[in-house]
Order: structure tokens, then sequence, then C-alpha cells
């Protein structure tokens, strides 16, 4: 066995791999990802109603997690299938229903209080993601219901259930009516 | 000039990489879904191929040959390889990181394409000097973004075209592929090798 | 003047019109009674302001908007509110809720219809009195008409260009009124042209409405308006279309006339304007064409709203010849209807009353042979079989791309397909779709923002409660020690 052809070789070949190596981390020192556009493209395709039925504290860390491929696209019930239709289309991958796992998309709702029950505790306030109730500590509350989302936050906090959900009403706009039509 | 006209004419089209000699079809037909990521693709292998074969070239004729260790040209070559591939690796997730979220495991595995090993084992072969050797490598570049961009084109189209059930996806991506490599057939004539 | 003036493509149609245009303007007999749909078209339902039991008199105000792009709605005839409930409407929903009056036949007037001094008014103040008669646009879309002519006068519109070109097939509506009211058409235009600040005026007729044009132009006395022949074309009368045709500029995507300084209104919204100046009648009566091989005899009635289109059919001679398909609006984009009980609303141009010679054999789907007939006459530039494509594929982007939002479901790719593919209630369905996910996208925005105040809000609350906090230990620490 040629002994000194042998390391010659070796030495050759780490001597290129060193260089390399160096050549990249100091690329790798320069090339930094800048402020990650990718998360907020995935929160502009998410409904925004930080109920938390994926599991995660609101949509934004939603969003961080599938970003980083924590989590998997299919976990918005509020967003539906259409939701997880648009995020395949932006990240390449396959479509597919809603996990049910997560929920079942529910029809559109909104959060109802029962004036004559409410004791005017305030603890539903703080709870509504967007402010939708309005009130004070020993006031009666209400909630605003063009700004409800239905996530169903505020009914845990509330010490008399005085808080119902109600379905909305069926739109009438014609092109609402038209994507409702048969074909 | 002729000659390198030739030359780049040969690699591109007469001896198309990905549809005449059959290399690099693991990303032709991995990332062939969407035009967006092919097109990314393309741009990606590009870059590599061309770095590849200048830093490719310099090893071959400033440390292998001169030292007489021809027999480590494939380790050494596979190790530039990887290398580039790595740096455009970093410079796609700093540009754009959606790109690379789309491109996903598929930009690492540039470094197994055979089309980029290929090409610096013939230019090796075939004692290009350098400028050879980037032209040949740019235009097997350029060759191998042409048929991704085509099959890309082509897939989009066959998405959403009427396929038969016991076809749809990857079968009848390779029918077109087949298609094509017979169409590029016809550049034949082009340029003599 | 003929075919000079006009946009690219689009279709030329048999007309079927001569028909129904032979006895001019008749008077439809009042109904019995008026189911009045609080949807008089915009899409947007006025709610009731009425009780039942009440009596009511000609434009008495029984319902008031409260959308931005709906209207309020009077009545129509002289009775007592009998009930207020759903009913079957011809609006793409099918139901909707309807004020039912009995008429007691008087024919009493409210009082406060009283005619109007526009000329001494300001704008802004016709432009209330528009709003508050109920007028919206008579060529289908029934648009709050002061709405329009508000936003006229907020991008400073200098052309005002009224529509009378009437170019769907069966529906003549506009040409009977040019025909004998051509001088309510003009001081209709006036009021307008007061009321948005425009500066000149440009009524649009098809050039093969000779008798019409003739009529307008004979009325025309006020230097500013002009009347202008457009080339005889299907769609000329869509607004984008027929503001190409005329002055040869074309909208931009997204965007509406007044951004380019122009304004489009039907010459019915125009006469129904001159009518409540006059008489002060706010919107109640439309001029609506029965027509069809399955009506006695086809013609232009002057109709309240509220009346059932039975009705109508029946004073134009009954139905004869077992017609197939009664159809509201006209043979393009009109709509088929389950039941002629229907109320007549502003949004109702035309019956069709059609037999099975006045439908084409459709047949069934057959696949797209790429042959391009589509394309060729998209009065809009678009790309149907791309957009096809696109829908079959599921693909929104595509669909965007290809700019599904321009379509203006005139129909006329659906005309040429020779695969028969239903190609614009595909398209009505995707638009309809993509404008609700865009609402979507823009609610979703607006929650966002707030989620952040909310967070922000809570952040600082918890802040105060630190800093309290801290004082309070630290006056506390300090009492001890000091």
């Amino acid at each position: 066995m040629n002994a000194p052809g042998v390391l010659q070789a070796t030495g050759v070949i780490a001597a290129i791999a060193a260089m390399l190596g160096a050549a990249l981390g100091w690329a790798a020192g320069r090339l930094r990802p800048n402020a990650d556009p990718l998360v907020e493209r995935i929160d502009a395709l998410l409904p925004q109603t930080q109920c938390g039925q994926c599991r995660y504290p609101g949509c934004r860390p939603y969003a961080l997690a599938i970003a980083r491929g924590e989590a998997d696209i299919d976990r918005c019930p509020p967003g539906g299938d259409a939701t997880v239709r648009a995020l395949a289309a932006l990240l390449g991958r396959d479509p597919r229903p809603v996990d049910a796992a997560f929920g079942k998309p529910k029809p559109p709702q909104v959060a109802f209080i029962d004036e004559e029950r409410c004791i005017g505790c305030a603890l539903c306030l703080p709870a509504c993601p967007v402010d939708a109730i309005v009130g004070a500590p020993r006031y009666v509350h209400t909630v605003i219901e063009s700004q409800c989302t239905g996530c169903e936050l505020c009914l845990p906090p509330c010490p008399v259930d005085c808080i119902e959900l109600r379905a909305l009403p069926v739109v009438t706009a014609p092109h609402a009516a038209a994507a409702m039509a048969p074909a | 000039m002729s000659d390198l006209l030739l030359l780049a004419v040969g690699a591109s089209l007469v001896n198309n990489f990905v549809l005449s000699n059959f290399l690099g079809l693991c990303p032709f037909v991995g990332v062939s879904r969407r035009f967006e990521a092919a097109a990314g693709m393309a741009l990606a292998t590009m870059l590599v191929l061309t770095l590849a074969s200048g830093l490719s070239y310099a090893a071959w004729h400033w440390i292998l040959l001169p030292l007489g260790l021809e027999y480590l040209r494939t380790l050494v070559f596979i190790l530039l390889v990887a290398a580039v591939v790595q740096l455009t690796e970093l410079f796609v997730r700093a540009t754009s990181p959606l790109l690379h979220e789309l491109l996903g495991v598929f930009l690492p595995l540039i470094t197994t394409n055979c089309a980029v090993l290929g090409v610096a084992l013939l230019n090796a072969e075939r004692q290009h000097d350098l400028l050879q050797s980037l032209v040949f490598g740019a235009a097997a570049a350029a060759g191998f973004g042409l048929a991704l961009l085509l099959f890309a084109a082509l897939r989009e189209r066959l998405d959403g075209g009427d396929v038969p059930a016991a076809f749809r996806g990857a079968p009848i991506a390779l029918v077109s592929a087949g298609l094509m490599a017979l169409a590029f057939m016809g550049f034949g004539g082009l340029a003599a090798r | 003047m003929a075919a000079r003036n006009r946009f690219p493509a689009g279709l030329e149609l048999p007309p079927h019109k001569a028909l129904a245009l032979q006895h001019g303007i008749q008077p439809a007999p009042e109904p019995a009674r008026a189911f009045v749909a609080m949807d008089q078209g915009s899409g947007h339902a006025a709610t009731p302001a009425i009780a039942v039991g009440e009596r009511v008199r000609i434009g008495t105000r029984i319902a008031r908007a409260t959308h931005a792009n709906g209207t309020p709605v009077s009545s129509p005839v002289a009775g007592t509110v009998v009930s207020i409930e759903e009913h079957e409407t011809a609006s793409p929903a099918g139901r909707g809720l309807c004020i039912v009056v009995d008429n007691d036949g008087s024919g009493v007037v409210d009082p406060a219809c009283e005619p109007l001094c526009w000329e001494s008014m300001p704008p802004y103040e016709v432009l209330a009195r528009i709003q508050d008669a109920g007028i919206a646009g008579l060529g289908g879309a029934a648009f709050p008409a002061a709405a329009k002519l508000g936003a006229g006068r907020a991008h400073e519109v200098t052309h005002l260009v009224l529509n009378g070109a009437e170019c769907e097939p069966w529906i003549c509506c506009d040409e009977a009124l040019m025909r004998e009211r051509a001088a309510d058409v003009l001081l209709g235009a006036r009021v307008m042209l007061h009321a948005s600040g425009a500066s000149h005026c440009t009524i649009a007729v098809e050039d093969d409405k000779p008798e019409a044009i003739a009529a307008l132009r004979a009325a025309a006395t006020d230097p500013r308006m002009q009347i202008t022949a457009i080339g005889t074309v299907y769609p000329a009368g869509a607004e984008r279309q027929l503001l190409h045709a005329v002055t040869g500029m074309e909208i931009p995507h997204r965007e509406h006339p007044p951004t380019v300084g122009l304004l489009c209104q039907n010459v019915g919204t125009a006469a129904a304007v001159a009518r409540l100046v006059t008489t002060g009648e706010p919107a109640i009566r439309r001029i609506v064409t029965v027509t069809g091989s399955g009506v006695g005899r086809p013609a232009n009635l002057d109709a309240r709203i509220g009346t059932p289109l039975a009705e109508l059919a029946v004073a134009c001679g009954g139905y004869q010849r077992d017609p197939r398909r009664l159809i509201a609006g006209g043979t393009m984009t009109g709509r088929a209807l389950e039941t002629d009980e229907v109320p007549l609303t502003l949004a109702v141009m035309c019956v069709v009353a059609a037999t099975a010679a006045d439908l084409a054999v459709r047949g069934a789907e057959m696949p797209c042979i790429r042959c391009g007939d589509c394309a060729r006459v998209c009065p809009a530039g678009l790309l149907p079989q791309q957009l096809h494509r696109a829908l079959l594929a599921g693909d929104e982007p595509l669909l965007e791309r290809h700019g599904l939002v321009d379509c203006i479901e005139c129909g006329c790719c659906d005309y040429v397909c020779p695969s028969r593919i239903p190609l614009t209630a595909r398209f009505q369905r995707a638009r309809a779709a993509s404008s609700l996910r865009h609402e979507e996208r823009l609610r979703a925005a607006h929650l966002r923002a707030r989620f952040e105040r909310h967070e922000r809000r809570m952040a600082e609350a918890a802040e105060a409660e630190r800093r309290a906090f801290e004082d309070a230990r630290r006056r506390a620490r300090s009492e001890r020690g000091g």
C-alpha cells in the first residue's frame, strides 16, 4: 500500500473540505433570513377568530407553527375547507378537508347576552379577543353583534351562564344568493 | 466562438440532459406540479450547475491533475456540489422563504442530481477549458430549466383536464414526459456532436 | 352614424321586439293586492316602517333603507296593510319579505308627494329627495340612483351618459319610453346634470331604433344634450361596453366610471326622476315588457310595483300556445321563474313567456374542444376557455389572473359554445364565491386589527396594574422604614 499517496489524498480532501466549510460558515453569517413574510402570508389566509380550536393561542401563533413546520394546515374549523385549500395552494401541498379532531366547521353564529340574567361581573370583557362585549363592572353587558366572531371564548368565564350563541340569519345579497344557488 | 455556440446548443437542446440523457429526473418530476416552484428550481439548478462547473474545473486542473489524484475526482466533485448547493439554499432562504418552503426537500437534493455531477465529470472527460466548462454548465442548466418549465406548464394543464382515473397524477405525467422526449429528438439534426 | 361607435366583440342577436312595440305603452290595471318586496332588486332589503292594519296612500313611505346600497320603498296603491310576510319573489334568493297592501280602489295620493322646484334646490337636497323617493336604476340592477349620482359628484364627473341602448333581445321597455316620453327622459337628464354636477349629457341609443332617436332629437332643446347612435350589438347596453362605445374610454379593472369622469344612468331612471320632480311621485311604477310567443298580446305595460306577474300576463291577453318557461328579464341574462305569483319589482324589466319555439334546444354538456369561439365573442376581452379550465382545476389565483372579476355575465360565451357548456352559470357562481371570499378576507383583516388593539389594551392594563402594585409596595416599605 502506498502510504504517502493515501496520506496525500486524504490531506487534499480534508483541505478542500475545510476550505469549503469555512466559506459556507462565512456565507451563513452573511446570508441571514430577514423577517419572515411567510408567516404574514399564512396569517392573512386565516379567519382571525382567535378561538384557539387549533390548540394554539390565536391565529398568529398557529401561522408561525405552520411556517415552522410544527403544525399541519388542516386544523382551522372556522376557516373551513376553503382556508385549508388556500393554505395548500400557497404552500404547494395537497388540499384536504379540515381535520375533524380539531372541531367541525359551524354555521355563522354570534354571542348573545341575556340581560335579565347578567350580573355585571365584567369577567367576559377581557375574554373577548376582539372587544366585542360592551360593559363595565356592575353594568349590564351586551355583545356588539357586528364585531362578534362566534369564537365562544366568552362562555367559560361567565359565572351565571347568561351567554348563548345564536345562528346568524341567511344572507340575501344577490352575489351571496347566487353563490348558494344550485348549478 | 462558433464552437462555443455549438457546445451550448448541444448541451441545451440536442443532448438535453433531462430529455435525451435522462439525468436529473428527480426534480423534473418532483417539482413540476406548480409553475412557480418549477421556475424557482430551474433558477437554483442553473446557479448550482454554473458554479459547480467552474469550481470543478478549478479543482480538476489546479489540484487533482497536478497532484496526480485523478481517481479522487468523483469524491471532490461531490464535495464541491454539496457546498454549492448549501450556499444556494442559504441564498434562497434569505431571499424568499416562500420559495424555500415550496421547494422543500428538493433544494438540498440538487446535490444528488446526477445531471450536476454528470456535467462536472463530462467537463473533465472531454477536457474542456475554463470557458468551455462554464458554457457547457450554463447551457446544460438552461436546457434543464427549459425542460422543467415546459413540463410544469404541461402538468398544470393536465391538472384541470379530464384525465381517466387510472392515469391521474404520475402516470399521465410520465407519458407526457415521454412524448416531450420524443419531440426533443427533433433537435437531433441541429448540431453534430 | 352606424357601427363606428362600438366596442370589440359581442354578438348580433335577433331582436324579437317588434311585436311588443306595436301598440305603444299601455297602462296596466292596478293590482287588487300589492305584494311590495322589501328588496326591490338591489340585494339590500329595506326594513318595514309600517304596521299591519295601518292605512296607506299611493306614495306613502312603507319601508326605510338600512344599507348604503339600498333604497326606501313606497306604497304603489292606496289601501290597508294586510300583512308583512315572506313571499316568493323574482330575486336570486327566490323568497323575500313583502308588505302586502289591499287596494281599496280609491287611488288617493299621499299629500307629501309634491312637485319639486329642483332648479332652485341645492344639489345635495335634490339627491336626498331622489334617495327618499326610492329611485333605483331601472336597467335591471336597481342600484340607488342618488348614491350613483352622489358618487359622480364626489368624483367631479363631467360627462353623464344615459343608457338607451337596450341591447338584450325581447326587452323593449326603454325603446317604448324613448318613443313616447322623450321629454321625460330629457327632463330627467337635466335634473341629473344638476344633481351630479356633470357638464354635458349623451343619450346613447342603438342604431336599430330610429324612431326613438328621432323622438329624442325632436325633444332635445338643451344644448348640453346630445343624442348618439351606437352600433347594434349585444351587449352594447352593459355599462362598461356602452361607455367604451360612446367615449372610447375603457373603465380600469376593479374601478367604477366616476374615477374617469363618467357617469352612466338608464333612460328609465331619468324618466323616474322627471316624474318625481313634476308630480312628486316616488318610485312605485315602471314600464315592463310582457312578451314571448306564450302571451296573447305582447306589450309594454306601465305597471305598479307589487303587481303579481300573473296579472300582467292577463293584461296582455293571457297565456297561449303552451309557454314552457317564464323568464324575468331577457333571454340572455334573465332568470327562469318557478311561479308567476311573484310581484313586479323595480329590477324586473321584462317578462318573457317562452314557448318551445322561442327557446333553443340545449342538449347535454360535452367536453371543451378548445375552439376559441368564446374568446372571440367576449365583450369584456376575457378568455372564457381559460377561466373554465381554471374553474375545473379549482385554481383560484388563476381565476383572478384571468380576470374573473371583470366578467359581466352577459352570456355571449354560453351562446356560442358548440359543446353547450353552461359557462355563464358557472362563472356567476364562481364570481359570487370569489366576492364572498374577498369580503371574508377584509373582515379577517378588520378582526386582526381589533385583536391587536385588544392585546395592546390588556398589556397596558397589566402594566398599569403592575406599576400601581410597585408604587403601593414602595410606599408601604417607606412608611415602615421611615
